[in-house]
């Protein structure tokens, strides 16, 4: 079947399986290895994309249901201007050490930071429950999406990869 | 910034140290953009995709294996089963542990989730769909999952492949003096024995294992891009196995996704895409699925230990005894030095000064996956130290003492460096007492136990646990340690170009721990050349010397020091070069980091980027003295190095659900000189969240037929954000001896010494002697009521 999905801005084509997995049409058709896969059972959140504005696990998601809808994923994050506010972050708190689970907690960051500029320790925890990290506790994960929530100006949020949904 | 703060305070911004110090990751930039290099990310024109058969059963014979729909399915390429693989030599294949292990089951299966055949099809879902169409006929036979019934005279046989065997047996092992030892507690005051089970786990990295193996069929050049935190050693072992030219193989591993150890040994599913790009003349792509890590792949602890301690009526410990029941599974494929079928586990003593110690491991099949080293375990010293600090506990619980004060009184005293222990072990360096004590002033303890007094008053549940660990790692000295009878050095080249800009080539593997960085760092210290100057290869036997690899917290006290001896070479080399240019005797001149100077003449100098130039240059030579800059070494290193660490949990219990919630968690490490603090803390926090996770939620559990119960993250419990608090780290630094720049490793530290910690906690909370892990609320509740299973 055929599938219309607008990627990081870029309208993508694709046809695919009806089993197709968003992760995979990502990953295998696009080249978007950015995302990541970690689990098959929406328990680890390596595949999380934004999917019109909203993070999903893009290994429960079908390409077919994510047709006629916005996806951003980790290659969408940086903008004209330089890197994303929560990417620094990451780079400037040490928030990421294998960096496989990486892309997707950078992409629920930015949605939480979207919805909540000034989020507390707790809320930033809530707002990655979803997801694991294997190497570095969290801590730092948590420091690193305060670190973007201070820096709101470092870097360009590009608008219209971030907004909600298109026809 | 809110409530997130650390005991320690980020220092201030500061210049990017030329050297040690905190500095940022050079491996960042990519994974923040998402341009990581993964196995799984590799695509290759032409390439095709393979997929497992496994097992449904525990143990059963098989009776036939009919591959003909899967075969006739359009997508499929080829379909590999034991007969394919008995006919080129390969359906088993040896284990780190001088056993084998089968590649694809050939008479029987021996655990759930087995490999029993591989399909190689266009793509990942025809070749699953392939897989389905497999016909095995099989016989189930009763199981052994119960390692306590291993050595019953009436249990099946599991390893019947092999000639003569009659039992489960597979070894006895000891270590300490058990007549002295004895005696010991013969004349004791106090003796308390306690049965403990470290349970089941499994270091479930989030990228599972897979590889990408491409076998060129013109040149016969294998390129096996692969999970692997030992490369060198994995092409060896290839070459052994597969009777492949060493020269002609080259494994790469780019970027990895965690490993913790799971990702050390050769699994049959990297052998049968080796296999299936022999057999169709494409690259062939493998990664397995969760269930498949979860259930196949390296699982880590499963040790049933029987701990006794005694001591004095005083608190003062004489001795520790243990017996241990280890589960190994059905193939021991265990990934430890071969001279210690238990890892490391003798250093149960501890960080305790003790007059004898004996223990006795006893190792046995079962029909379960293979493995039991793993899991940032360095060695099974977490088994050790999870012994230890829950028999100290035990004691301090009999004599009605104070954890922390009955700690302090027995620990090794700062003098006592070297420390022969009762084992064998000869510790390094370390200074416990002022550790411990800088835990209980970060944590507060006094306070902390009259808050807990309060709270009991009034019914509430708070419990405060300790751990003092004392971690053997960087294994290991030649004439003691080897794998295979690969010795466990490790060699280093570092070449510094005309410009000054350096590359180093190491051995070891990065799984996250930042070697691109903390290699640079050193490089730096002993060079002056800026860490950005320096690059850092790694990941591929074409491009890097020989090695053991990354696992046992080696990376540091093993490569570490090879990367410190190699630039010490071309520092003495860039000493005679600086002569020749500045015209004086090299015992004239003086280093100062980044150049030689003359002695009483500091402005008379050249910088190690001038002296580089000159080595490449036309400028007359001593005899000989050959030109450019560069060096190679192996570091064998004379001793392992033990880092150690003073840990305090702070846990509340739900009276009425058993629900525990980790407060606070202290943590004082010493890992020796610090490299780059930044991730040395990174490290800390990353094994403490482990500690937590195996403490409260981490199971790999069986039901009696031998089905895996825990094959998901819907059923392999971890820690999230939420279950996890904001760690508080402190530090002491006591350099190694024997180390050149001092530094001991922290890869592994918090997982060896949190979970005892944890369960301390709990237990402390509740008032019960010993429950074992994962202190689940439901276990937790039935502890609190006597052992009565909690209400569903």
């Amino acid at each position: 079947m055929r599938v219309t999905i607008t990627v990081n801005g870029e309208e993508r084509v694709g046809e695919v399986e009806a089993r197709h997995l968003l992760v995979r049409f990502l990953r295998d058709d696009l080249g978007l290895t950015g995302t990541h896969w970690g689990c098959d059972t929406s328990n680890c959140g390596t595949c999380v994309v934004l999917l019109d504005g909203e993070p999903v696990k893009s290994c429960t998601v079908l390409a077919a249901m994510a047709s006629g809808h916005a996806v951003r994923t980790v290659e969408g994050l940086e903008g004209a201007a330089g890197l994303d506010p929560v990417q620094q972050g990451f780079i400037e708190e040490h928030g990421l050490q294998c960096g496989f689970c990486t892309p997707g907690m950078m992409l629920t960051a930015r949605a939480l930071l979207d919805k909540n500029p000034d989020p507390s320790e707790q809320e930033i925890r809530e707002a990655i429950s979803g997801q694991l990290c294997r190497c570095t506790g969290y801590l730092n994960i948590v420091r690193a999406v305060r670190w973007a929530a201070e820096h709101p100006a470092v870097g360009a949020v590009d608008a219209n990869v971030t907004a909600g949904s298109t026809p | 910034m809110t409530a997130v703060e650390e005991t320690v305070p980020a220092p201030a911004p500061e210049e990017r140290p030329i050297g040690f110090g905190r500095l940022k990751r050079k491996e960042d930039p990519r994974f923040v953009r998402g341009k990581g290099h993964y196995v799984d990310d590799v695509q290759l024109p032409g390439m095709l995709h393979g997929a497992v058969l496994r097992s449904p059963y525990a143990h059963a014979r098989i009776l036939s294996i009919d591959t003909t729909a899967a075969q006739a399915h359009p997508k499929v390429k080829a379909v590999i089963t034991g007969a394919t693989l008995e006919g080129l030599g390969l359906a088993w294949m040896p284990t780190l542990s001088m056993d084998t292990q089968a590649v694809l089951a050939t008479d029987k299966v021996r655990f759930q989730g087995q490999e029993v055949a591989f399909v190689v099809a266009e793509d990942h879902y025809a070749a699953r769909d392939a897989v389905e169409l497999i016909d095995v006929e099989y016989e189930p036979l009763p199981p052994v999952i119960d390692a306590r019934r291993a050595l019953d005279p009436d249990t099946p046989v599991i390893r019947d492949d092999q000639e003569g065997r009659t039992d489960n047996h597979i070894f006895d092992w000891e270590a300490g003096d058990k007549a002295a030892t004895d005696a010991v507690f013969a004349g004791a005051d106090v003796v308390v024995s306690q049965e403990m089970l470290y349970p089941r786990v499994h270091p479930a990295p989030l990228e599972t294992c897979g590889c990408v193996a491409w076998m060129e069929p013109i040149d016969g050049k294998l390129t096996l891009w692969c999970t692997t935190q030992a490369p060198h050693a994995h092409r060896t072992l290839y070459a052994l196995v597969a009777g492949l030219p060493e020269h002609k193989i080259r494994v790469i591993a780019a970027d990895i996704g965690g490993g913790f150890g799971n990702k050390v040994g050769i699994y049959p599913g990297y052998v049968c895409a080796v296999v299936g790009s022999i057999v169709t003349g494409k690259p062939v792509k493998w990664v397995e699925d969760r269930s498949e890590n979860l259930m196949s792949t390296s699982f880590a602890r499963d040790y049933h230990m029987r701990g006794e301690i005694a001591a004095t009526a005083d608190g003062r410990i004489l001795a520790v005894r243990v017996k241990v029941l280890a589960d190994h599974g059905a193939f021991n494929s265990t990934a430890q030095p071969t001279k210690y079928p238990a890892g490391f586990f003798h250093i149960f003593t501890g960080s305790y000064d003790l007059e004898a110690a004996h223990c006795e491991v006893t190792g046995v099949y079962t029909n379960k996956a293979p493995g039991g080293v793993a899991y940032a375990c360095s060695f099974r010293v977490t088994e050790a130290v999870y012994l230890i600090e829950r028999m100290v506990d035990c004691l301090a619980a009999e004599l009605g003492a104070d954890p922390a004060e009955l700690r302090m009184k027995n620990l090794i005293r700062p003098e006592q460096f070297p420390y022969q222990n009762k084992t064998g072990w000869e510790y390094d360096s370390g200074d416990y007492p002022t550790c411990l004590r800088k835990a209980m002033d970060i944590a507060g303890y006094e306070e902390l136990r009259r808050e807990q007094a309060e709270k009991r008053a009034r019914g509430e549940l708070m419990g405060i646990g300790l751990s003092f660990f004392t971690e053997t790692v960087g294994a290991g000295p030649r004439k003691h340690m080897d794998i295979l009878g690969l010795g466990m050095a490790d060699g280093c080249e570092l070449r510094v170009h005309p410009t000054g800009k350096a590359v180093v080539r190491i051995s070891v593997q990065t799984q996250g721990q930042g070697h691109e960085t903390t290699f640079a760092q050193i490089i730096a210290e002993e060079l002056g050349i800026p860490p950005e100057d320096v690059d850092v290869v790694h990941g591929d036997t074409d491009q890097t010397p020989f090695g053991l690899g990354t696992y046992g917290s080696r990376s540091t006290p093993v490569s570490g020091a090879a990367a410190a001896v190699v630039a010490r070479k071309v520092r003495d080399k860039a000493r005679i070069i600086a002569g020749a240019m500045l015209e004086v005797s090299p015992e004239d001149l003086e280093w100062e980091k980044g150049r030689w100077f003359v002695k009483g003449d500091p402005g008379m100098g050249k910088t190690i980027q001038e002296i580089a130039l000159a080595a490449h240059g036309s400028l007359e030579l001593p005899e000989g003295v050959e030109g450019h800059l560069e060096a190679t070494t192996v570091y064998n290193p004379p001793n392992l190095t033990y880092p150690f660490g003073a840990y305090i949990c702070v846990v509340d219990v739900d009276p009425g659900t058993g629900v525990v919630k980790v407060r606070r968690f202290i943590a004082v490490d010493d890992c020796g000189t610090r490299i780059n603090p930044m991730i040395i803390e990174g490290q800390v926090h990353g094994g403490l969240a482990d500690g937590v996770g195996m403490a409260l939620m981490e199971l790999i559990s069986f039901d009696e037929d031998g089905n895996c119960l825990s094959g998901s993250f819907m059923d392999y419990l971890l820690p999230s954000a939420l279950e996890v608090p904001a760690w508080e780290l402190g530090h002491t630094v006591t350099p190694s001896p024997h180390h050149p720049i001092g530094a001991k490793g922290i890869g592994e530290s918090a997982t060896v010494g949190s979970p005892p910690a944890v369960v301390n906690a709990v237990l402390d909370a509740i008032g019960v002697r010993h429950a074992d892990m994962p202190l689940t609320p439901g276990r937790v509740w039935q502890a609190m009521h006597g052992g009565v299973e909690a209400p569903q």
